[in-house]
Order: structure tokens, then C-alpha cells, then sequence
């Protein structure tokens, strides 16, 4: 599989990670490669094989549906970028 | 430096249960070691106050007796642990300034234990690379050196290796995705476990591949992993993967005896230009446990050439979704926004100036294995094909294999900067031993077996059974004794 320009672009897009439209043939250039050694499990017979979901073969546990935690703001706005009266504060969504 | 730092963990912790020093004393060695390994650039963030605060209450708690083992006892925190009030960047740009308001459920149970924090470690940024060098700290340098060259010490988990080689610290903590704990032990002539999946919480570790990840201690010597992995182990309900397994003690399982075991030499691990001197050491290696009473037997594993390719789908797909956090609204960098910017390029600007080439290769990568069209031919078949990883180690464990014997690296430390025009899949490579033990989520190990020509250290890695972290550990006890190495670096760093 060759990726190309546009495609390379349009994952950029989907990631979310600006990638200036110089530098998008040599990206184009490695996600080629890299997707040519991921094709090697085309060799693979996986007929009938389920994908697998966990190594272990418990069932993730599950907790009582409780509140067991909170009352926590100052914490968890002692990092953001801007925090502004109790929120996280991001540049108009909605107009 | 201070013949203290010269003591295993398990020296260390007798000789303060002897009297003979303190774990003031013992801090303070480690705190001038780290202050003269800047060279290495390994310690990234310092945490001295916090060190000789938890030094003082651990001598204390040592003269009412009882203490656990690792009270007392200084240790190094990779850079991917969460720790309370402290830098935690997973050595990236976009966690620069971060202060977790919580404290990683491993290092919390070390520190609970009396263990002492030196300093935080460097590594590749969200534990991606197997060299180091896609660190925002800049690279971690290996304390091996045999000719003008600065070497790696590995990655991801690199400055832990190379602190603990440089005997700054007793030991240290690791993570391991694909090998980020066992490439590195290799590369630095020391000791590297990663525990079976489940048995350390992930909980407050950055993730990287959740279905991977697994965190474990680089030290000095199997007894010393013993000790460490004992007290970093154990179920966590805040972790959905954790197992609840009661932790054995693992520092008793080691007798050295491991007559009757039976381990297997896997075929399809003898891989294409292969150094002679690995090929060697791991035969010496194989006969070592047959003359300590083991039965040694050829076995194989029919999908190893699939791992690396299946590992490059897994991991990067999980990736790209845990890494959709760093959006620049809750925690670290934001991206300074022009006039008419809306919340679409603030994720991109912020993403694109916080993430390094390889992050944001892997995050993109990940994002086309997952994307629509793309799922099944990619991400589902990978794990169709890491299913059939997993049987392989399933069916040799059936017919009775207690543990497996291989090299683990393909090679000894290469020099910095020496890949930086390669492409990244020949960096991918160097994972080829130790990433199929994450895909089956197995216990591995890796004790440092010889020098190569030019005196470079080079690693063995048993992999074990799932859960018999006890028995592997003994195997490796057994292998060490018999390999007898005991090189160290020359300290030119000092």
C-alpha cells in the first residue's frame, strides 16, 4: 500500500497534529514503510482465529455503580493551561 | 565515589539492618553519585528534599525493626511514573509543567515499602524508542564506553538502566511495552524483569499501550529484582486489568536449584546475521542450565517473524487513542492561538508542537490502523495474529517447557545518533527478542551474560510462564551464578 499526499494529510487531520504541507510527502514516505513491514501479517493464516482482547483470561472486574470519589476541583484544575472560575476555559465552540 | 554505592539492594538493606550505615547516609552517597553523573543526563527532575525526608523516616522506622525490605533504600523513578507534587513529563514537551495531583500506585507502594526517591529518569518520550533519543530531556548516555563513541543505554527505560549501571542508585523502576525494561538491562550489563500483564497496576503510569504495558525494577542482580518486584506487585482495584493473585515471596524462590526444569531454545530466534558472539554466549548460556540440571530442548515458535509487524499495528492503535488526552485543556502545553483559531487548531497547534516525530508518527499511524476501511485489514488481523503469538508460548508451556532461553537484543549498545538516518522500522528491530513476551503478556528477564569483542555487555532473556514470576526468577538465579559476570563500567563520567 502506498500512502499518499492526500492521504497523509488526511490522517494528519484525523490525529489532530498539524503537519505543514512540506513535510507531507517524506510523512507520506514513512507511513509507506511502515505500513509495508505491517503487511507482512498478510502471510499470516488467521482463518477462524478470534482477535484477542486480553492476554489474561479474566473478565475486567467490575466495581459497585457508586459515587466513590469527588469533591475534587482544585485538583483537577491545578494543571490546565487556563482554568477560569471552576472550569477548563477553551477558545468559542459554539457561537 | 562512596564504596556504598558499589552494594546490591539486598547489601544495602543488610548492611542497615546491621548498623552498618544509615539510609541518611545511604541517600546522601546516592545524591553526590547523582549529582556527578550529569554526563549521563539521567536524572531529570530532582526530588533531594523529598529523598532525605523519606531517608530520616525510614531510619527511624528501621530502629523499631520490622521494616520492609526496601525501607531504607534509594531508588530511581522513571520519568512515566506519576508522582504526587512532583515533574512527571513521560520526557515529553506537551507534559512540560506538569504536577500530577497523585501518586502512581508502584511507586506508591515502594515508597510505602521505605523506599527512597533520588531523582526522576530519563526516557524516550511516552516510553517510544529503544535508544533514548526521542527524549525531550535530550539523550540518556550509556556508562559504557569502549572507544570515543557515547553509546545508548536503550530504551525506552534508558536512564533507568544507565543510573542504575552507573551505581547512582540501588535500582530503579522500568516500564516495558515491547522490551523498555530488558533492551536496556541488556545494553548496560545489569538485571531487568517484566512481570507477567496484570501483576503491576498501571494505574498512574502515563500509558503508552494498555494491553501492553507493564512496569518492573532495573537492579543490579536477579536477587535484587527479586526484593524490588515484590514490593512493586500486588492488585489494585483502580487498575481493571490487575490481577487478584495473592504476591508470592519471590526473594525465597531463589534456591538456585533448578534440576528437572525443562527449558526450550526457540529456532525461529536464531535470526539473520545474528553476531557470532550472541550465538555463542547463548549456547554457553543453554549448556550452563543443562550442567545446573535442567533439561534443555529445542522448541518452536512458529509466528515470531509476525510479532514486531503485529506490535506495530497494537501498539501504535492504542497509542494514538490514549494520547487523545493531550488536547491542551486539562493538563500541559497549550499552543499560543492567532486571531480566529478555534478549538480545532488549538488540538492541532498543541499537538504538533508538543509531540516529537516519533510520537506523532506512531499517534498517526495508530489513527490509520484504526480508521474506518482500515480496522479489520490491519488492527483486527493483528490481533487475530497476536492470538496465534500467545498460542505458540500456550502449546510449548502445554508439552511441558517450564521456561525459554534467548538473547535479548539482537545486538550490543549502538552509538548515539548513529540510526538518525535510518529508517525507523530498522530501530523497530531491536525489539525483535523481547516483544513477542508483551503480545502473551509472559513474565521476561534479562541478566547480563558477557562482553562482546569490543567489551560491550550483552544479554540472556528467559521468558516464563504467566504468573511464575518465582520459578523464572530462580531460573535466571541459577543461569547468573553460573555466567559469573561481573564487569563494570570504567567511571569516566566522574
Amino acid at each position: 500500500m502506498t500512502i499518499d499526499i492526500k492521504t497523509a494529510a488526511r490522517i494528519a487531520k484525523l490525529a489532530r497534529i498539524k503537519v505543514d504541507e512540506v513535510d507531507l510527502s517524506a510523512l507520506a514516505q514513512e507511513f509507506t514503510n511502515i505500513l509495508g513491514f505491517i503487511e507482512q501479517l498478510n502471510e499470516v493464516d488467521v482463518e477462524g482465529i478470534e482477535p484477542m482482547t486480553s492476554v489474561t483470561p479474566q473478565r475486567l472486574f467490575r466495581r459497585d455503580d457508586v459515587v466513590n470519589d469527588g469533591n475534587q476541583q482544585a485538583a483537577v484544575l491545578a494543571n490546565a493551561p487556563d482554568a477560569r472560575e471552576g472550569f477548563f476555559a477553551v477558545p468559542v465552540v459554539v457561537e | 565515589m562512596s564504596d556504598l554505592m558499589k552494594l546490591t539492594l539486598a547489601g544495602a538493606r543488610d548492611a542497615l539492618r546491621s548498623g552498618q550505615t544509615t539510609a541518611v547516609e545511604l541517600t546522601e552517597a546516592s545524591l553526590t553519585a547523582v549529582a556527578a553523573s550529569k554526563p549521563l543526563n539521567v536524572f531529570v527532575h530532582n526530588t533531594s528534599e523529598i529523598a532525605l525526608a523519606q531517608a530520616s523516616a525510614a531510619d527511624l522506622r528501621l530502629k523499631v525493626g520490622g521494616a520492609p525490605d526496601m525501607c531504607g533504600l534509594p531508588i530511581g523513578i522513571k520519568d512515566l511514573f506519576c508522582t504526587k507534587g512532583v515533574a512527571t513529563q513521560a520526557a515529553s514537551a506537551i507534559l512540560k509543567g506538569f504536577k500530577p495531583q497523585y501518586e502512581s500506585t508502584v511507586s506508591q507502594k515502594l515508597f510505602d515499602a521505605g523506599a527512597i526517591m533520588v531523582g526522576k529518569l530519563n526516557m524516550d518520550e511516552f516510553a517510544m524508542g529503544s535508544s533514548n533519543e526521542t527524549s525531550i530531556y535530550g539523550n540518556a548516555v550509556n556508562p559504557w564506553k569502549v572507544d570515543g563513541r557515547e553509546l545508548t543505554p536503550g530504551g525506552s527505560s534508558g536512564g533507568s538502566a544507565a543510573a542504575v549501571a552507573a551505581e547512582t542508585c540501588f535500582a530503579a523502576t522500568g516500564t516495558d511495552t515491547g522490551g523498555s525494561i530488558r533492551q536496556p538491562a541488556a545494553f548496560t550489563g545489569i538485571t531487568g524483569i517484566k512481570p507477567t500483564y496484570g501483576r503491576c497496576s498501571r494505574w498512574g503510569i502515563v500509558a503508552f499501550a494498555s494491553s501492553l504495558d507493564q512496569a518492573g525494577p532495573i537492579t543490579k542482580d536477579v536477587r535484587d529484582a527479586a526484593i524490588m518486584l515484590e514490593a512493586m506487585c500486588g492488585f489494585d482495584a483502580k487498575d481493571s486489568t490487575s490481577m487478584n493473585l495473592p504476591v508470592p515471596n519471590f526473594e525465597a524462590a531463589l534456591t538456585g536449584d533448578i534440576r528437572g526444569k525443562t527449558i526450550g531454545i526457540p529456532k525461529e530466534y536464531r535470526v539473520d546475521g545474528m553476531p557470532n558472539e550472541l550465538e555463542t554466549l547463548w549456547s554457553e548460556g543453554a549448556a550452563m542450565l543443562r550442567d545446573a540440571g535442567a533439561i534443555v530442548k529445542d522448541i518452536s515458535l512458529p509466528h515470531t517473524k509476525y510479532a514486531l509487524p503485529a506490535y506495530y499495528v497494537i501498539a501504535p492503535a492504542e497509542a494514538s487513542s490514549n494520547l487523545a488526552r493531550y488536547d491542551g485543556v486539562r493538563f500541559g502545553h497549550r499552543a499560543k492561538l492567532e486571531a480566529g483559531d478555534g478549538i480545532t487548531e488549538m488540538y492541532e497547534k498543541t499537538r504538533a508542537e508538543g509531540f516529537g516525530a516519533e510520537v506523532q508518527r506512531r499517534v498517526m499511524v495508530g489513527t490509520y490502523v484504526l480508521s474506518a476501511g482500515f480496522y479489520d485489514a490491519y488492527y483486527n488481523r493483528a490481533r487475530r495474529v497476536r492470538a496465534l503469538i500467545k498460542k505458540d508460548f500456550d502449546d510449548v508451556f502445554a508439552a511441558g517447557i517450564d521456561a525459554i532461553l534467548t538473547p535479548s537484543t539482537p545486538s550490543a549498545a549502538f552509538g548515539l545518533g548513529e540510526m538518525a538516518d535510518a529508517d525507523p522500522v530498522q530501530m523497530y528491530l531491536f525489539d525483535v527478542f523481547t516483544v513477542t513476551v508483551n503480545l502473551a503478556g509472559l513474565p521476561g528477564i534479562s541478566v547480563p551474560a558477557g562482553l562482546d569483542p569490543k567489551g560491550l555487555p550483552l544479554g540472556l532473556q528467559l521468558i516464563g510462564q504467566p504468573w511464575e514470576e518465582g520459578d523464572l526468577l530462580n531460573t535466571a538465579f541459577a543461569l547468573e551464578k553460573a555466567l559469573g559476570f561481573n564487569a563494570k563500567p570504567n567511571q569516566w563520567w566522574l
